[in-house]
């Protein structure tokens, strides 16, 4: 499955981009989790959450094709 | 079923004084408010390592922040007896000294008002997807977090 993934604030800045498309087999969203810190070394010591389509979901949460899942930094907001 | 709109909280770089004063202008036609409550975010411009903060660039996760705003506004209305809840966030450059969050309650009487601004504005700091980096007068920049 494709998964549509968005990066924001100092974690775009670690990964070097602010979007990108993950294929990967169905997984949950502990194991993306992993399959991305595999990949990008940077985001192990990094302080994020992860949402998927706009939501906070549980780590055990499996992920569907076309899911949009975005990595967030620490809030600023205000 | 249709879905509800959803209010784009954002403007392009600082929030102006002028635009605050708008905003209680065209609130002087409804006649059943009582007491306004503002809370207006500033950025300032902090010392770090012997640095200066000249400006906050905000960035936002547009679609999400845009919802959990909505959120945070339906709560307040749910929380409080309120006539009308306001915010406005801004994105991209905003200097030290200008303004980046306007937070804008009405009721009846004071308390609601107090009340329901200062929960609106603990909960944009601790719930809304919005960053922000920090850049120093050298060009240098952190990224900053809400305490």
């Amino acid at each position: 499955m494709i998964l549509k993934l968005k990066y924001f604030g100092m974690i775009a800045e670690a990964v070097g981009k602010e979007n990108e498309e993950f294929e990967c087999a169905n997984s949950s969203v502990e194991e993306l989790n992993i399959a991305l810190k595999n990949k990008y070394a940077k985001l192990a010591s990094m302080n994020y959450k992860i949402a998927v389509n706009q939501s906070f979901v549980e780590p055990t949460t499996l992920l569907k094709d076309n899911d949009e899942i975005a990595l967030l930094p620490p809030f600023a907001g205000g | 079923m249709s879905e509800k709109k959803i209010k784009n909280v954002f403007v392009e770089g600082p929030i102006t004084p002028e635009k605050i004063a708008n905003s209680i202008a065209h609130h002087q036609v409804k006649t059943n408010i009582g007491a306004h409550d503002i809370f207006l975010g500033q950025v300032r411009a902090d010392e770090i390592d012997g640095k200066l903060v000249a400006a906050i660039d905000y960035s936002a996760y547009d679609e999400m922040a845009n919802k959990v705003f909505d959120e945070i506004r339906e709560s307040a209305f749910e929380k409080y007896d309120l006539t009308c809840a306001h915010i406005y966030h801004s994105k991209g450059i905003v200097k030290a000294g200008e303004l980046c969050l306007f937070v804008f309650t009405s009721s009846k009487h004071r308390a609601m008002a107090f009340d329901a601004c200062r929960y609106i504005t603990e909960e944009i700091k601790a719930k809304a997807p919005v960053f922000g980096k920090e850049i120093f007068e050298d060009e240098t920049h952190q990224w900053k977090v809400n305490k």
